[in-house]
């Protein structure tokens, strides 16, 4: 049988439309595309796809089963090892992970791994759950805190490994970055909570509006609350601001609550939702990562007639994933490279009028490898912007970490944790995801969530 | 689901519920704040806590009708149920024994000062209360404060009920009459504290005030909240909401609150044309 060179096209709303509303841009495979592309594998022996999976999902063997049209079966070997394949199948950065790996992807494009495991998790959103099985009660309680990706993974794998699981949620619902930060238009919220639903079928407890560190700490869910074991994964959503005169002026936004008011609170569809939001006609993203991708293009969604990312490096230095870079561009965001602003300047009314920027050029490689951008003397020049966002990053929230008692962190804020076991400073205290590691993936999230689990259930067999 | 319990309605516009929430009631402190949402689409707003009863399990929350979601939460009866309700959030106030200590509270900002004033009392200080309100028919929990402070003194601006002045008029008086006072603690419309502020500066008298800032998360994840205290920027929901307020930008923070002035209007519209009933609200027209 010949070899099809291509990935198999996914259909996308046409991006002149796609730029004014929040429904999902990408539209997912129909069943005969699915069973085409599943078909493009080799079902090679060495397997080096699942390498490059944090989770260790046994790709070819869900493939194969999808290439068969059995998705009750395909989708059953995905959830052995991930609990939340709808999610990945949109968000994860295939292209430095499994598909990366794939031997078809030597010489051709690589097997569309992500969107065949986004259709079969969506088969089985449409189709009915499938039950899932539970080991015998072992009678140990653990505690969760944080609902993202790593408590969630985390979560379902204790659940079925017998323990009973309570996630402590700050929120009104669950999910974290999956709720509040990625917008609805790469990951609809209704996917989110489907994905959640189904972990509550495990027997996993979630209690919304709990800040742990404020109602109870650590400590006292331990002490008091008779939990044998805890899981932080409480991620990276402290904002940075630059630290620049004129940030606190009206209109300037950090990432954070710009995308928190779009998406959790569903802002786009004021009035009908409470929560306003304010979006003048030009607006400024300050990064180059995801999430300034993700702003960008949800300003323009808002109504913004010019949204420009600004970034201080070049267009091969920006982190956010190319595809995310490339369906920006294609919707009409700007980009202004090796610039960056030192100042914010508003209006008597204290409203964002302009931003003071320099430009910027590449230097020396610095210790991450990347040419660090050195400001160009003199070269001073406005950009009018009535809203600011900026998306230069998120560090470690300090609530948990100033409220339990013994538990290590660097100086950055992020918990120290063995990157092999999860395990902290702290006996019977685990951890994982963006709080240790800074901001970084969903699926890294979810292995690491997955690693806490494992030797959770090792602690709590020898306890 | 946060059940309420009780709901008092204080004076025109300002109503008292009881929710439900042991959760939040186990470890409520003064000065703490909470966040609720009415119902599904609701927005998030911050409350400051104005009581808690650990054994009930309830927290007590005061409110003026401002806008959209405090008009929706004053149609709320006992039985009704809060969609959603966090805390406790925030710093608690500082307190110790300092000595002779003034707490003024002013408007709806009487309720969030008496858990303040209770345990100001309670750790041994001499309270002078100070509250105040627009007009007589405005001022509610007279009693309750007399009875968490030493000494209260009452004033209305129109002098409509015991006397006419501001707070700050009262305050000025019990510093001149009373000379060693330790701190003073302010809570009330953002144009009183400021007034308090400038007041208390001349006499070098260290004033504490609860800054009432736009919120969302109010977990520090977003610096919606955020504000200028000594030249440093600081989110007030978790390193306040209680400040100095003589190290308080608040030229910055009035302009800061009206950001969403135009949306609050159309919010309110809107609701009143959609809003069918016959409690004379306006709606169901």
């Amino acid at each position: 049988m010949a070899i099809i060179p291509n990935k198999h096209p996914m259909p996308a709303q046409d991006a002149a439309v796609r730029a004014k509303n929040f429904n999902e841009v990408a539209l997912g495979y129909d069943e005969e595309t699915v069973v085409a592309e599943a078909s493009r594998c080799l079902q090679c022996k060495k397997e080096p796809c699942r390498e490059g999976c944090p989770v260790e999902v046994d790709i070819p063997a869900f493939i194969k089963l999808a290439a068969q049209r059995d998705f009750a079966g395909a989708i059953k070997k995905l959830k052995e090892k991930n609990a939340l394949p709808a999610v990945c199948g949109r968000v994860c950065p295939q292209e430095n992970q499994c598909e990366k790996y794939c031997t078809v992807g030597k010489k051709n494009d690589p097997v569309g791994i992500g969107r065949i495991e986004r259709f079969c998790a969506d088969w089985e959103l449409a189709n009915g759950v499938l039950p899932q099985q539970v080991a015998e009660p072992t009678g140990k309680k653990v505690a969760i805190v944080g609902s993202g990706p790593s408590g969630l993974t985390c979560a379902a794998d204790l659940a079925k490994l017998g323990h009973q699981v309570t996630i402590f949620e700050a929120l009104h619902v669950a999910g974290g970055v999956l709720m509040y930060g990625i917008p609805e238009f790469r990951l609809p919220k209704a996917v989110v909570q489907a994905e959640v639903q189904n972990l509550k079928k495990l027997g996993v407890n979630i209690q919304v509006n709990a800040v742990v560190g404020k109602f109870a700490t650590v400590d006292q869910l331990m002490e008091e609350g008779g939990f044998d074991a805890a899981f932080l994964g409480t991620g990276a959503g402290l904002p940075y601001f630059m630290n620049i005169p004129g940030e606190n002026a009206c209109g300037v936004y950090s990432a954070n609550e710009f995308l928190t008011r779009t998406n959790l609170m569903k802002a786009y569809k004021f009035p009908d939702a409470d929560t306003p939001i304010r979006v003048g006609k030009r607006v400024a993203v300050l990064g180059g990562g995801n999430v300034a991708m993700d702003a960008a293009r949800t300003a323009l969604r808002l109504g913004a007639e010019e949204s420009w990312i600004v970034y201080r490096r070049s267009k091969t230095e920006l982190p956010a994933r190319h595809e995310e870079a490339e369906h920006a561009e294609e919707e009409g965001v700007k980009f202004a490279f090796l610039t960056s602003p030192t100042k914010i300047i508003y209006d008597d009314n204290y409203w964002v009028t302009g931003m003071e920027c320099l430009r910027y050029e590449l230097g020396e490689p610095d210790a991450s490898g990347r040419r660090s951008p050195v400001p160009i003397e003199g070269s001073e020049f406005v950009i009018d912007v009535d809203t600011v966002v900026v998306a230069i990053g998120q560090g470690p929230n300090p609530l948990v970490p100033r409220t339990t008692k013994g538990l290590e962190c660097n100086k950055r804020g992020n918990i120290i944790a063995n990157l092999e076991t999860g395990a902290t400073s702290k006996p019977g205290v685990y951890a994982g995801g963006d709080v240790v590691t800074g901001a970084a993936t969903v699926i890294l999230a979810m292995g690491a969530g997955r690693t806490a689990a494992n030797s959770i259930h090792a602690y709590l067999s020898g306890k | 689901m946060y059940k309420i319990l009780k709901k008092e309605v204080l004076a025109p516009t300002i109503s008292l519920f009881d929710i439900e929430a042991p959760m939040v009631a186990r470890s409520a402190q003064a000065g703490q704040f909470v966040i609720l949402r009415t119902i599904d689409d609701g927005e998030r707003i911050p409350l400051t806590i104005a009581d808690f009863d650990r054994e009930k399990g309830t927290i007590t929350c005061v409110f003026q009708e401002v806008g959209k979601t405090t008009t929706e939460l004053a149609k709320f009866n006992v039985g009704d149920c809060l969609k959603d309700f966090v805390g406790p959030l925030g710093e608690p106030s500082h307190i110790e024994n300092f000595g002779r200590v003034v707490v003024v509270g002013g408007g709806v900002g009487v309720a969030p000062i008496h858990p303040i004033a209770r345990a100001l009392k309670e750790a041994g200080n001499e309270v002078i209360g100070i509250i105040g309100a627009r007009s007589g028919d405005l001022l509610f929990w007279e009693d309750k404060l007399r009875d968490a402070c030493t000494e209260l003194r009452v004033t209305t601006d129109d002098g409509s009920y015991v006397r006419q002045g501001f707070v700050t008029d009262v305050l000025k008086e019990v510093i001149e009459e009373k000379g060693d006072v330790a701190l003073c603690v302010a809570i009330g419309p953002l144009p009183m504290m400021r007034a308090v502020c400038n007041m208390t500066k001349d006499y070098n008298l260290k004033t504490v005030v609860s800054l009432n800032s736009i919120m969302v998360d109010g977990t520090g994840m977003c610096g919606c909240c955020r504000v200028t205290v000594g030249g440093q920027t600081k989110f007030a929901c978790v390193d306040g909401p209680e400040f100095d307020g003589h190290q308080v930008d608040f030229a910055e923070m009035a302009r800061r609150s009206v950001i969403y002035k135009e949306q609050e209007q159309v919010a309110m519209e809107h609701y009143r044309q959609g809003h069918q009933c016959t409690c004379g609200c306006g709606g169901g027209k």
